[in-house]
């Protein structure tokens, strides 16, 4: 039977063994690998990837060397379910084993969940600044608002991931539509000629001011961000009003009118908004005595819930975060003038499944090991 | 057999290593006394001892000279700085660094009065050396940059408790108190355009000027903070004090007492240095009883050199294991009495390293294991009692070979590691957790242990497989091939290597979900403990699957060395990371032999058994004709 063998192949041994080892292989070239990819890229590449593949420098071709993080995880739970579904009964002798791939497919699938479900973002707070938001550390969105009424100012947000499409948005709360002619993830900007450089031809905002540009690979290093440019157009029913350029580099809004109405256009990083507000009250960075050598951080911020009445003081410092709302807030980095604070922001629905799993193979390694070493030292002890 | 012999053994080495701690009274300037006091530096409070001994180990990659202890260089360095200045202390390899500098190739040490004419030369090359990453810099650069640091911390020394070129800091400190009111008032008078007397002023401003260079450069803070100071670690320097005199504050009585003791040192008054000092040491001991007991201790256990002991007493044990081993054929009676002597030798030395290991923790106030030299102690500490429980069920020699071995080499390691300075370094905020330095620290470094003791016996079942018959040879009570109780040993070493290092790593994760909100980021440091997890897991189940036999678990236990010394070591040295201390050149190096040398005892391990000694008697006699 081809099942029967299919399903003793899945559940053999000797796969385990040849895909810890592929796993092993995998780990082992990531790592070396973040030293010139950086670790966003690297891991990007080698494990959150199907297959991991080789492409020399300046060619267009590639070839597969490896599975990659995805596949062999997959791979290793479906030999971890069939091995327990064809070759293990539940017997007390088995139990330590039962334990320990109980706790192992809990982490693995604790582990996909938290890479299909955790989102993070940050939190920058000056002292006394409060915020209902955090910021993506590395998509970015378009505003479009209407400011006309200062009071109520109508604001729509353009995700990255439809800018980088480049085609035409249309947002149902605006007139208009905007087309994205041309996005780069990731820019350099000069304001005179240079080589590489293209000029930034718009008709109206910042952009007629005479900015080159130059579209270059997007950032690796963990701590350094995209700084995307963008040349749009604003498409109206009676034909096109305008283009204009966008960019990270741009910190400032660019206001035009059309029908009487003012609108402001901006593209900032991609913002998180919540029903509650944090303010920083102090951050404190403390160092040991005669040296820079940092003692603690901590950030001492205002909780502030209108429709809930909640208005408290919270402290975060290092190893001690806030949880709050499904969230956690916990202690990134800090202004170069000691004046402001960095929070990591932290959604993890599957966030308690790595401890569940570390007492269950914990315990299962017990079991095990004690099961097979009481009856040895009993024997060795009889005579 | 002779039981009294290994009982004998243990007592006469344990009646050294107490003669060795017995001190003579000291005679002329109680220098090792003064070495106790307490004092504030890299953040912590230390005696003057340790300040001395990690800057002279950074000076000169010793912890003492040739003809003076570490406490009384640094006395006169403090002190007398230009009796100092002539000491040949300063260690320099690098022979285009010398050639930088014009000196002489044959000496090893070079005094600073040799090297302070070549100082803007070594200035202007750190300057430029300083913008290049620490990886990128080549030895003579690394080098240079050492030379810099060492001159930079031995001037910031001298200033400690005089000025350059005081004389007689009693006088001064006298003609300077009777100056202040004259001096304040010139100041002030120039200051408001009025008429001033030049002389006082010149002579104020010249106290002050040398006072206010110590009070910026001096290195550890000697004056402990006066009662009702903010902060227990508001210590200073006994520049900014003697400045704070002219600002009206009364003179401390730290800086009394010391600038009496620099006073009885720059006149050669012994009887006079030993006074203040009592004096001091009794001043202090009243008022800051903590850190006065924490300088005492600490000096004790710098004199004490336990780990350094410890080396001595597991390299004895390792000989005597071995001999145990090799004659337990011909002379098994000579035979169990060396491995009980080794035995026993390894479970008093186990007892100073474990003593060691508590002191450090209780001075410390932490976990046993806080950075790569500690891990290495604690590494060793695994091994040998993995080892000692080993030797304690099968009691065979071998369980004591390996752990007097592992606990020998990694000591060694430790020594090595230890040569930057303080190994007692004040936690950086991330790491300033109890908690996750005595869980997830200490088991992820039992795992490495482990893995270490089951490489360690596959490398003896391979060595002696080859090169003698002993592995099929029975021994002890049960009388069982030596051969197949290695492999029990490997196999229960690997089940428990498996159970530490994953509930070391998984812990790992833990904290780093806890303290910034990822449980896994693939650091290299994580990924270098899921490497020796999943190691330990393929030999689990290659066993289990029987895809390999008992050579290829000892091959595969062999290669866990390479996997657990890149986890250790060859991580921090990518320079990347979270867990990067930094790239470590000489490190490198050994680190590229050990694995050399493993990969050469696979290739020996994976020969056909035929060239095994201990293989080849099994074959078939040949037949006989008729």
């Amino acid at each position: 039977m081809p099942l029967t063998r299919l399903i003793k192949f899945f559940a053999s041994l000797r796969l385990t063994v040849v895909l810890l080892g592929l796993g092993i292989v995998l780990i082992f070239s990531g790592t070396i690998a973040q030293v010139h990819l950086g670790l966003y890229k690297a891991q990007n590449e080698f494990f959150r990837s199907f297959i991991v593949f080789w492409q020399p420098d300046n060619v267009a071709w590639k070839i597969p060397v490896l599975p990659g993080g995805y596949l062999l995880g997959g791979l290793l739970l479906l030999n971890l379910v069939a091995a327990h579904t064809e070759r293990f009964s539940l017997t007390r002798k088995k139990a330590g084993i039962w334990i320990i791939h109980m706790g192992l497919i809990l982490l693995l699938v604790g582990q996909l969940l938290t890479d299909m479900l955790a989102h993070e973002s940050t939190l920058h707070l000056r002292v006394g600044e409060a915020r209902n938001y955090s910021e993506s550390e590395r998509a970015y969105e378009l505003v479009v608002s209407d400011v006309t009424d200062s009071k109520a100012a109508q604001i729509v947000a353009i995700p990255e991931r439809l800018l980088q499409k480049q085609g035409t948005v249309s947002p149902a709360a605006l007139p208009f539509s905007v087309r994205v002619l041309t996005y780069d993830l990731n820019s350099a900007l000069t304001n005179q000629a240079a080589d590489g450089y293209d000029p930034v031809k718009v008709t109206g905002g910042r952009g007629t001011d005479g900015f080159w540009l130059k579209s270059i690979p997007r950032e690796t290093v963990m701590d350094l961000r995209d700084l995307p440019s963008a040349i749009i157009e604003i498409v109206t029913p009676q034909g096109s009003g305008g283009t204009w350029f966008v960019s990270a580099y741009i910190g400032t809004p660019q206001s035009f009118t059309w029908q009487k109405h003012t609108y402001e256009l901006l593209l900032r990083p991609e913002r998180f908004y919540r029903p509650y507000s944090l303010r920083l009250e102090e951050f404190k960075h403390d160092v040991y005595k005669g040296t820079d050598v940092p003692k603690n951080f901590s950030s001492r911020l205002l909780l502030n819930r209108p429709e809930t009445g909640e208005h408290r003081e919270v402290l975060i410092y290092m190893n001690n975060p806030l949880r709050y709302a499904g969230e956690t807030f916990y202690q990134a980095s800090f202004d170069p003038d000691d004046q402001g604070t960095v929070l990591q922001v932290v959604h993890n629905p599957s966030w308690l499944t790595p401890y569940l799993a570390c007492i269950l193979v914990g315990t299962g390694l017990v079991v095990q090991f004690l099961s097979h070493l009481v009856p040895f030292l009993k024997r060795r002890r009889a005579p | 057999m002779k039981k009294w012999i290994p009982w004998l053994t243990v007592i006469v080495l344990a009646g050294w290593l107490l003669s060795t701690l017995r001190q003579p009274p000291e005679t002329g300037f109680h220098t090792r006394d003064f070495g106790r006091l307490p004092v504030l530096l890299n953040g912590r409070i230390q005696p003057f001892d340790s300040v001395a001994r990690n800057s002279l180990l950074q000076i000169r990659a010793r912890q003492s000279l040739d003809d003076a202890t570490a406490d009384q260089w640094l006395v006169e360095l403090m002190m007398q700085p230009a009796a100092a200045d002539k000491r040949p202390i300063f260690r320099i390899d690098n022979i285009e660094l010398l050639n930088l500098l014009g000196l002489p190739e044959k000496q090893k040490y070079y005094s600073f009065n040799e090297l302070q004419p070549h100082g803007d030369d070594v200035d202007k090359q750190a300057q430029r050396i300083d913008h290049i990453d620490a990886s990128d810099r080549s030895v003579f650069e690394q080098q240079l940059m050492k030379l810099y640091n060492a001159m930079q911390m031995y001037q910031q020394l001298k200033l400690t408790l005089c000025p350059v070129d005081s004389k007689d800091l009693g006088i001064e400190l006298a003609v300077y108190q009777k100056l202040i009111p004259d001096g304040v008032a010139a100041v002030r008078a120039k200051e408001a355009g009025k008429k001033y007397d030049d002389a006082t002023l010149t002579e104020f401003l010249g106290f002050l000027a040398a006072f206010d260079d110590m009070s910026k450069y001096a290195l550890p803070l000697v004056v402990p903070p006066l009662q009702g100071a903010k902060s227990r670690d508001d210590w200073q320097n006994l520049g900014a004090t003697l400045m704070s005199l002219s600002r009206g504050e009364d003179l401390n009585p730290a800086t009394q007492s010391y600038v009496a003791m620099v006073a009885a040192y720059q006149n050669n008054r012994p009887d006079d240095f030993n006074q203040a000092l009592d004096q001091y040491h009794q001043w202090v001991g009243q008022w800051y009883p903590a850190e006065t007991a924490k300088g005492v201790h600490e000096a004790f256990y710098n004199f004490f050199q336990a780990f350094y002991k410890a080396i001595i007493l597991y390299v004895l044990a390792f000989l005597l294991a071995v001999i145990a081993l090799l004659t337990f054929a011909i002379a098994p009676k000579a035979s169990e009495t060396l491995r009980r002597t080794a035995f026993y030798l390894i479970i008093f030395t186990g007892l100073i390293h474990t003593f060691a290991i508590i002191f450090r923790m209780v001075l410390e106030g932490r976990p046993p294991v806080t950075n790569l030299y500690s891990s290495a102690i604690f590494i060793g500490w695994g091994c040998v009692v993995l080892g000692l429980i080993l030797e304690r069920v099968f009691a065979v020699g071998l369980g004591a070979a390996v752990a007097s071995f592992a606990g020998f080499v990694t000591l060694v390691i430790a020594q090595n590691l230890a040569i930057d300075g303080d190994t007692m370094e004040m936690m950086r905020a991330v790491l300033d957790t109890n908690f996750w330095l005595a869980t997830h620290v200490v088991v992820v470094t039992l795992g490495y242990a482990s893995t270490f003791m089951s490489g360690f016996l596959a490398i003896t079942y391979i060595l002696l497989g080859l090169f003698t018959p002993m592995l099929i040879q029975k021994i002890g009570t049960g009388q069982v091939e030596l051969g197949k109780i290695l492999t029990k040993m490997v196999y229960a070493i690997v089940c428990f290597a498996t159970l530490f290092s994953f509930t070391g790593t998984v812990l790992g994760g833990i904290w780093a979900d806890q303290s910034w909100g990822r449980f896994w980021g693939w650091d290299p440091k994580e990924n270098g403990a899921l490497l020796i997890v999943l190691w330990n897991a393929i030999i689990l189940h290659a066993r289990w699957g029987g895809l390999v036999r008992d050579r290829g678990i000892m091959n595969l236990a062999v290669f866990g060395n390479i996997v657990t010394s890149f986890s250790w070591f060859g991580v921090n040295m990518l320079g990347i990371g979270l867990h990067s201390y930094g790239f470590m050149e000489a490190a490198f190096k050994w680190l590229m032999l050990f694995i050399g040398t493993q990969v050469a005892i696979i290739i020996l391990g994976l020969l056909p058994t035929k060239f095994w000694k201990s293989f080849e008697a099994k074959k078939p006699a040949p037949a006989v004709k008729a």
